[in-house]
């Protein structure tokens, strides 16, 4: 009960504002400037019409889709790393490029990407897949060079040699990294989604603030603009969450 | 029969960057027979580590030569499993995978694995928590799980690294009466590396004494009751009092160098 109350407690400010806005928007603001910042209940009521005609759904699955797609692309970097971690000569000829590529924002691909790729899902999955691959690959290789030695050591006089070692060893003991990173990149991914979506797509969340812009739909952006914000923190959780049950023992590795 | 043969070892570790060569071992020589239990004793940087690391295969002798049951050791391998001072314990498996892991790559059949894990698991007292991971176990249980996952791919020679230097004194004593509990049950050739004066007395058939660096061979005594060992008695204390004048020795040799 206690814990309940306290739970309630720490929603105070957020509830004193929304009230605040609420009332800002409906007796200090005038009608042209209420337009601009519509009330809560007007955001709510947006979001209702927004979901009954199914337009936000509609959306909201273009989006995910993009990112699941281009996760599943950039899920290379998972290999990738782990060769790049395990063999030095490997890690010396590709590490010069990625040192390169990395620092080179997602958002900057764009007007290259449109050139390649006109307008459309690919554009779009190019950008997130360049989003999600770098966090992925760097978190691999890091998580592969910080293996404790001992424990391939233990492994290979139990008998393990090559490919048992990396499937075995390597890989789980890098894991909880390696999904470290997944979360990072699509963290990474979904914004730079949002971005792509923006200039170069016909759907997704995207598409639907910067189109409700145009139609001045005030409430249509700003529930666009919630449902990435709610969306992103959902895809964080649920791999968090899921990491935490199927690997029980990470916490121990970390420490 | 020898089950472990060191001829004429040196370990040169080269210069890196500014870091001069270290010469660890030097001319090392020993035998390990069937069954018998070698503690290595020395001060810390002695090369005793490396020694083992050399017998284990992690790494290779500048020269000489280190046979196991007659064949040369290139690499790692079951034949030599180690039991590590950190554990090294997979923490993504339970106690029963871990003590299954080197079966497992042996892809024996399941149902003889799961016997033998149950065995092996019984032998260190830890039948009641093969379901458990490793983070859940005290330090002393991760000690256990260690050994039974190096007993289960029975290694002709058994190698062990400091295995109890991380433990309280009460859990030390303890493991030290476990492993003889357990060489009781189940013989074993092992080569142990140690610092501890007492724990080689209570455990081993010969003490090996080395130098300081570079390690040599510096004395092999024979312990008069392996393993029956009762602290305090004479023959105890004199075996005791016999090594530390040999170790203290060392101690003034490098004080003065």
């Amino acid at each position: 009960m206690f814990n309940h109350f306290f739970q309630l407690r720490r929603l105070i400010l957020f509830l004193v504002l929304l009230a605040g806005w609420e009332f800002a928007s409906r007796f200090i603001l005038d009608k042209t400037e209420a337009t601009l910042l519509p009330p809560p209940s007007g955001v709510v009521n947006g979001f209702i019409e927004l979901s009954a005609s199914g337009e936000l759904w509609k959306h909201v699955r273009d989006s995910l889709r993009r990112e699941f797609i281009a996760f599943c692309y950039a899920s290379v970097a998972i290999p990738l790393g782990i060769i790049m971690g395990c063999f030095k000569w490997v890690n010396e000829q590709v590490d010069p490029i990625i040192e390169i590529l990395r620092p080179i924002p997602p958002i900057a691909w764009i007007p290259l990407s449109i050139l390649w790729f006109g307008v459309g899902n690919t554009q779009n999955q190019f950008i997130i897949f360049l989003g999600i691959f770098f966090p992925i690959l760097l978190n691999t290789i890091d998580a592969v060079k910080n293996i404790e030695p001992n424990l391939i050591r233990a492994a290979r006089c139990l008998g393990a040699r090559g490919l048992n070692v990396i499937t075995r060893v390597v890989l789980r003991a890098a894991l909880p990294q390696i999904v470290t990173g997944i979360r990072i990149g699509l963290g990474v991914g979904w914004m730079a989604l949002v971005a792509a979506e923006l200039v170069g797509a016909n759907s997704g969340l995207g598409f639907l603030i910067n189109d409700a812009r145009t139609v001045l739909r005030t409430d249509f952006i700003l529930d666009g603009m919630l449902s990435i914000g709610i969306i992103g923190l959902t895809i964080d959780r649920v791999i968090r969450y899921s990491a935490k049950k199927l690997m029980p023992w990470s916490r121990a590795l970390n420490a | 029969m020898s089950a472990l043969k060191v001829e004429n070892v040196s370990k040169i570790f080269p210069a890196i960057n500014k870091s001069h060569a270290v010469q660890a071992l030097q001319d090392i020589s020993l035998e390990v027979k069937t069954n018998e239990f070698v503690s290595i004793l020395g001060h810390s940087g002695c090369g005793k580590t490396t020694l083992l690391n050399l017998i284990a295969g992690f790494e290779k002798p500048t020269s000489g030569r280190i046979e196991c049951a007659g064949k040369e050791v290139k690499e790692p391998g079951a034949e030599r499993a180690m039991v590590f001072q950190d554990y090294a314990l997979f923490p993504w498996l339970t106690v029963r995978d871990n003590i299954a892991f080197g079966l497992n790559i042996k892809g024996i059949d399941s149902a003889i694995i799961n016997q033998k894990v149950d065995h092996f698991a019984n032998l260190v007292g830890l039948g009641a928590f093969v379901e458990s991971y490793p983070h859940q176990l005290s330090g002393g249980m991760r000690q256990r799980v260690s050994i039974a996952r190096a007993f289960a791919v029975d290694p002709t020679v058994l190698l062990m690294d400091e295995p109890f230097a991380a433990l309280d004194a009460q859990n030390r004593a303890m493991m030290q009466k476990e492993m003889i509990r357990i060489l009781a049950e189940e013989s074993k050739t092992v080569v142990l590396v140690t610092h501890s004066i007492e724990e080689s007395i209570n455990l081993s058939d010969v003490i090996i004494i080395m130098t300081r660096r570079p390690g040599r061979v510096k004395e092999v005594i024979r312990v008069p009751e392996p393993r029956r060992m009762v602290e305090d008695t004479p023959s105890y204390l004199e075996v005791r009092r016999k090594i530390r004048d040999l170790i203290s020795d060392e101690h003034d040799l490098s004080d003065v160098s």
